[in-house]
């Protein structure tokens, strides 16, 4: 059974037709990428499975229950750190896990042992404001991580950093979750970025957005550096840039 | 260099300060103005010591009405804020209530409290209360206003109630409009206390400074508007310290 199933999900913001007939389906452990350009509507459509927004038409199956507009099933990670400034990183990841029902000393013994994976060992007292880009990033996903961690939708986090750190990002997330059973619906417009994480990629049209080609990748784990330069790496990239 | 221009800044100001009560003094040591409309500094500062126990009562009664009527504002700016924040329609109702009120100058209905509520404590508490209300709730709705809806969204995918989303996100994000609102009031709140004793009653700076002014005891009517602004000034302080305190995440990391 698949993880998540989206069925002909369209969704119209007034006049603004932004999604239309979308399928996209996550396998258990699968990283799924989408690659489309800015604005086509690639957060809706996480909004739409997070069920903070309900579609004009299609359906949202998780693990075959119906979850259209249902929150609170799969934890979802925003462009944006959105990380609360006014509580350290510690009490920032233990968010969703308070939220839970869980006391303060547990939802902390819990975090803490991530704070080695997700690098940020030694920052637990700090507050967001103290940390780079990367580690508030990383801080992010270890929240997401901890609300759920079957099934996470992941929203361009790495798209406002510089691409070094970027880098070493998707380096580190390749190695992470190569041990944590997590399904991830990934969302991001760099292409490279695509190829070297996931297992599938769809690539979204222009606005109205639908899934204008589907590709599995088939380069074989464990990636690395290396992997940037392979040759199925370049006629990956090439039969996709033809798309566009 | 910098540390020089800092000096420079510090002293400039302090110096042209000086030079200003110097003339002062002289001004009214040779009587070109009468001492009972100009009482020199010295002066001023001789009779603050002399009438210092005497002041005390007076600042003690006033400080307290500020405070209570201070207090009670918050109370219920929380609760109006919140409920307005929370509730759509109580928001449209109140709204511009909120705002017209504001362009009402309390010293005008004084007098009203004075007929209704007597010359005791308790008009002077609601002459502070209804200054200082408005600027607490205005920032705090504003400050409850301002959290971005995607954080609002996520916390609330994850599952949060109303209420935890005030606790967890809403009230601490209101924290620094909140606080700008308290300092805008708390000066507000000697300066409404004061008013509402000069229309009348039995203790306090504004009832004494009325008394002063009628034996035209003009260095007296000076020692109280020093103790009343230095009243003001400490509320002021005491109300950074708190804000300084309980933002650790924009005031430095010491918890
Ligand atoms: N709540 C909303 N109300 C009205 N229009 C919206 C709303 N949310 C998104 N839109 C519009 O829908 C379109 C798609 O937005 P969306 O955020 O999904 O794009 P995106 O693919 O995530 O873009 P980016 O890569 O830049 O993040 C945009 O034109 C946007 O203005
Ligand atoms: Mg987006």
């Amino acid at each position: 059974m698949n993880k998540i199933e989206i069925s002909n999900v369209t969704k119209k913001f007034g006049s603004l037709h932004t999604l239309d007939n979308v399928c996209i389906d996550l396998e258990q452990n699968q990283f799924v990428t989408i690659l489309g350009p800015s604005g086509s509507g690639k957060s809706t459509l996480f909004n739409i499975i997070a069920g903070l927004l309900k579609p004009d038409e299609g359906r949202v199956l998780i693990e075959g229950e119906d979850y259209t507009s249902k929150t609170g099933r799969v934890s979802y990670m925003h462009q944006k750190d959105l990380l609360l400034p006014w509580k350290n990183i510690l009490e920032n990841v233990c968010v969703p896990l308070v939220l839970k029902g869980s006391s303060k000393v547990e939802a902390e013994k819990k975090a803490l042992e991530y704070f080695k994976l997700f690098g940020l060992a030694g920052f637990e007292k700090s507050y967001p404001n103290q940390l780079s880009g990367g580690m508030r990033q990383r801080a992010a996903l270890l929240r997401t991580y901890l609300f759920s961690n079957d099934i996470m939708l992941l929203d361009e986090p790495f798209g406002g950093l510089d691409a070094m750190t970027k880098q070493k990002m998707q380096q580190w997330v390749l190695e992470v979750f190569k041990n944590l059973k997590s399904s991830i619906l990934f969302i991001t417009h760099d292409i490279d970025e695509a190829i070297f994480l996931s297992d599938k990629i769809y690539v979204f049209s222009e606005r109205p957005a639908s899934v204008k080609a589907e590709f599995e990748v088939n380069i074989p784990r464990p990636r690395d550096n290396d992997t940037l330069t392979s040759t199925q790496f370049n006629e990956m990239k090439k039969k996709i840039l033809k798309l566009f | 260099m910098k540390k020089l221009k800092n000096i420079e800044d510090k002293i400039i100001p302090i110096v042209f300060f000086a030079t200003l009560i110097l003339i002062w003094e002289m001004v009214s040591r040779i009587e070109i103005v009468p001492t009972y409309i100009l009482p020199a500094p010295t002066t001023i500062i001789k009779t603050l010591i002399t009438t210092m126990p005497k002041l005390m009562e007076h600042a003690y009664i006033t400080a307290m009405e500020a405070v209570v009527g201070f207090i009670i504002s918050i109370i219920f700016a929380m609760i109006i804020a919140i409920s307005m924040d929370s509730i759509p329609v109580v928001r449209k109702a109140i709204y511009p209530l909120i705002i017209t009120s504001q362009t009402i100058p309390i010293i005008t209905i004084a007098p009203l409290f004075a007929i209704w509520f007597g010359f005791g404590y308790l008009p002077k508490i609601v002459i502070v209360v209804l200054v200082c209300f408005f600027p607490i709730t205005l920032s705090l709705l504003e400050g409850l206003s301002s959290v971005e809806t995607e954080l609002l969204n996520l916390i609330k995918s994850m599952g949060a109630s109303k209420i935890e989303l005030y606790k967890i996100v809403k009230i601490p994000a209101a924290l620094p409009s909140f606080f700008s609102g308290l300092k805008i009031s708390a000066t507000y709140s000697i300066m409404g206390a004061t008013i509402g004793e000069w229309v009348g009653g039995k203790n306090g700076l504004g009832v004494y400074m009325m008394r002063v002014k009628q034996s035209f005891a003009t260095d007296k009517v000076f020692a109280v508007i020093i103790v009343i602004t230095l009243l003001s000034v400490m509320i002021l302080k005491l109300i950074s310290f708190i804000e300084k305190k309980s933002m650790p995440w924009i005031y430095g990391n010491k918890k």
